[in-house]
């Protein structure tokens, strides 16, 4: 057309810049575990190590008792915790620390009073599907406590966690925890607002103040609030506190070493990364198609 | 958490000051506890009952302004208006944190606990608050407090249920037996005629309060209840009280009592309503003690209201919340905290003293964080620990990363399918008996979904591809 020079009588139709065009032929990552990999990072960069949270199935002890949540507290009943049917107890556990972990919650003692009240091991016994991952965090620091001699550590883990909810938009059985840890000698409570802080600037949130709060086995306890800049409001993000000696020195850490930590769920603090525009699509695919086939 | 509901003027008035509804929420952040709704009477009913009914309903509904708050679930002394004003208060440095006291008279009433009690409830504890008097407003309170310390550390009343009771219709001693049902026989609360207490059962399965308690001694040989001197029933705990001695506005004398299956909690429960209502007694802040007779003989006497001092050091202070304040500021502080407290040891160390309202208080750790709440947690300077550590990835999860980004890259998407499933999916629909399948299984799941932790992830794909066709086109999946 060119040479011939007939393009010059022949009429064209404008481009359409506009048109999608064939999408190319590509697989996805899920949108939530893509989130996942974006908190895996910053955790990595901050020289935490990954803690292994591969057993869905946890024994109350871990799960509860040895955290010093006593057997009487809501959390506990069937109406809130998926309990097994089979296999329905456990029988392993380290009997002279679980032994100390019930006088503690009986009678006290670290310089504590207890809740004082008769704790009973087949309540301890009692499988669940953890309902949080501080479950393994438990079994890690007692672990800890069995070295010889006491090493710093950071770790974090990010995985799922389950309560006994029926779904529906706000509700899931299973969601994902994510959680941090650290254990060193004189850890204060100003240095778990620095660590917050940095943890949650990585992500773009720079605007954060804390409120005191209750945790059964956390004190001080801190809730995290980000000011969210599209609700025009503070937003909590995230619970924080100090490890009760009660949990800590049954285990065997020495008395100077303090534990901070934190959890925050997978979905909330992205929701105010990303402004309110994303807040329904992390909503939204939180509570249905995201996870799990609804 | 528990949230209580109390109306914004009357709260202003007892605090003496108005604050504007982001002043009050700012001050409850700071002193840990959470301004969660601001409504009204009419604006709840509305929302339970549409509006029209509402309208239809009730036309006493007021629209005066209610402040619904979170309390900590650990704060049974800020569960009802009293409470929570005392704690302000003493908080604003605005007064000091009361004494209270519990008085034991010459001849003091008496509770005998009988044997049989043990099976089915064992212990009891009660006090007398003398000469009160009281408003509507703090009668209503006195009622609401009791539900709350009901649902809350009382476990629907399973561990500890409260009866509140016109002494002056009473006549002591009194006796806390245990009896087969149909032994016992009285006028139940707002009932006319008498009703033993099988027929009682029967009452209640249909009433839509009282019958989540029944279950709690239903199937027990003996019931609990408490008579007076001439056999009349006080209450039937931990389901309902007799008409008889029932309180109202007009009540002077009030004996409370609260049976348990944990005795702790009990007295925590005890003190925690003489603490908060002794405030409108002749003499406030002061409880008459009551003794209970233990089965084995033991005498004891109750309210304990017991004062118990702990000792800090200004160092493990300063050194836990991150601080560096001397031994004076930080007393000033925890006195703030209704803890009572002095600088002893040259300045070394603080006694405080922790109060019968303040049961949470455990640890050193609780009066650390007491002094971090004092301070303002954001007032506190962050700093970064120096903890230095080597970071390394869980291998498994290292390796299914990789994993997921070739498939990915291969041009699959990714489910993410849940870890629980129905029995069903793992057996019958995949053409495999249930009995030879090695699931966990759940005893008490709230839908069929969640019936078992999942065997395999083939039922979880197929179940998003069915979903991913109701939603969206068809896509392949991984």
């Amino acid at each position: 057309m060119i040479t011939s020079g007939s393009w010059r009588t022949k009429s064209f139709k404008s481009y359409n810049f506009k048109a999608l065009g064939v999408p190319p032929a590509a697989g996805h990552l899920h949108p939530l575990m893509k989130v996942r990999s974006e908190y895996r990072q910053i955790f990595l960069e901050m020289g935490f190590t990954e803690m292994p949270t591969n057993n869905f199935v946890e024994s109350s002890f871990w799960n509860f008792d040895a955290l010093f949540q006593p057997q009487q507290h809501p959390a506990r009943d069937a109406h809130d915790t998926f309990f097994l049917k089979d296999p329905m107890y456990s029988h392993t556990f380290p009997m002279e620390y679980l032994q100390r972990v019930k006088r503690t919650h009986e009678r006290g003692g670290y310089g504590s009073t207890g809740y004082q009240y008769s704790w009973k091991y087949e309540e301890a016994q009692k499988n669940l599907l953890r309902t949080h991952t501080t479950a393994v965090s438990a079994r890690m620091l007692y672990q800890l406590g069995q070295q010889e001699e006491f090493t710093p550590v950071k770790w974090f883990s990010i995985d799922r966690v389950f309560r006994n909810e029926t779904l529906d938009a706000t509700h899931l059985a299973e969601f994902h925890q994510i959680e941090g840890v650290v254990a060193d000698y004189n850890l204060t409570l100003g240095h778990l607002m620095g660590m917050l802080y940095e943890f949650f600037k990585k992500l773009g949130i720079e605007k954060l103040r804390f409120k005191p709060a209750y945790n059964p086995y956390t004190e001080p306890s801190m809730e995290v609030f980000s000011y969210h800049e599209g609700l025009g409001k503070w937003v909590e993000v995230g619970n924080s506190g100090m490890f009760r000696p009660e949990m800590l020195l049954p285990m065997g850490l020495p008395r100077e070493v303090s534990v901070i930590a934190w959890g925050v769920s997978l979905e909330r603090p992205t929701m105010i990364k990303y402004r309110s525009e994303q807040h329904s699509r992390v909503g939204r695919s939180q509570g249905r198609s995201a996870n799990g086939p609804r | 958490m528990p949230t209580i509901a109390v109306p914004r003027d009357a709260l202003f008035e007892a605090l003496g000051k108005t604050y504007t509804d982001e002043e009050f929420d700012e001050l409850c952040f700071d002193f840990g506890i959470e301004l969660d709704e601001v409504t009204s009477e009419k604006e709840m009913l509305i929302r339970e009952m549409g509006e029209e009914k509402a309208e239809a309903n009730d036309q006493k509904a007021s629209e005066q302004v209610i402040y619904k708050i979170d309390i900590p679930a650990n704060r049974y002394d800020l569960l009802c208006m009293e409470g929570l004003v005392r704690g302000l208060l003493v908080f604003l440095r605005k007064i000091e944190a009361p004494v209270y006291k519990a008085v034991l008279p010459s001849r003091p009433h008496r509770l005998l606990v009988k044997p049989a009690t043990a099976q089915v409830r064992p212990f009891v504890v009660a006090a007398i608050l003398r000469n009160i008097a009281f408003t509507q407003a703090s009668y209503n309170s006195f009622i609401d407090l009791q539900d709350k310390l009901h649902q809350n550390i009382g476990r629907k009343r399973s561990l500890v249920a409260i009866g509140t009771h016109d002494l002056d219709t009473l006549k002591g001693p009194f006796t806390y037996e245990a009896l087969p049902p149909e032994q016992i026989k009285f006028v139940p609360l707002n009932q006319t005629r008498e009703f033993t207490a099988v027929e009682l059962m029967d009452l209640y399965s249909k009433d839509s309060h009282i019958r989540h308690y029944l279950h709690i001694i239903q199937d027990k040989p003996v019931y609990p209840v408490i008579y007076d001197k001439n056999r009349v029933v006080l209450s039937m705990p931990p389901i309902i009280n007799g008409d008889h001695s029932k309180i109202s506005l007009s009540t002077r004398n009030v004996l409370i009592e609260c049976t348990a299956t944990d005795l702790k909690k009990a007295k925590i429960v005890l003190d925690t309503l003489v603490t908060m209502f002794s405030e409108y007694c002749e003499t406030p802040y002061t409880a008459e003690c009551v003794e209970v007779v233990r089965a084995d003989g033991m005498v004891e006497k109750y309210p304990e209201l017991r004062y118990r001092n702990e000792v800090v050091t200004v160092c493990d202070i300063n050194r836990g919340v991150g601080i560096n304040e001397g031994a004076e500021s930080i007393a000033k502080l925890l006195t703030k905290m209704c803890l009572r407290s002095q600088v002893i040891e040259g300045g070394k160390s603080i006694k405080i003293e922790i109060p019968p309202t303040r049961a949470d208080v455990l640890h050193g750790c609780d009066i650390m964080e007491d002094v971090a709440i004092a301070y303002g947690f954001n007032n506190i300077t962050m700093t970064l620990p120096k903890t230095s550590c080597v970071a390394k990835q869980l291998p498994v999860n290292k390796l299914s990363d990789q994993l997921r980004e070739g498939v990915a890259q291969a041009g699959f998407t990714e489910a993410l399918t849940f870890a629980l499933c129905s029995r069903d999916d793992v057996s019958v629909r995949l053409r495999k008996e249930l009995a030879t399948i090695p699931a966990v299984h759940i005893s008490n799941p709230k839908t069929l979904e969640f019936q078992v932790a999942r065997t395999t992830l083939l039922p979880g794909v197929t179940k998003d591809d069915i979903g991913q066709q109701e939603h969206a086109p068809p896509d392949e999946a991984v």
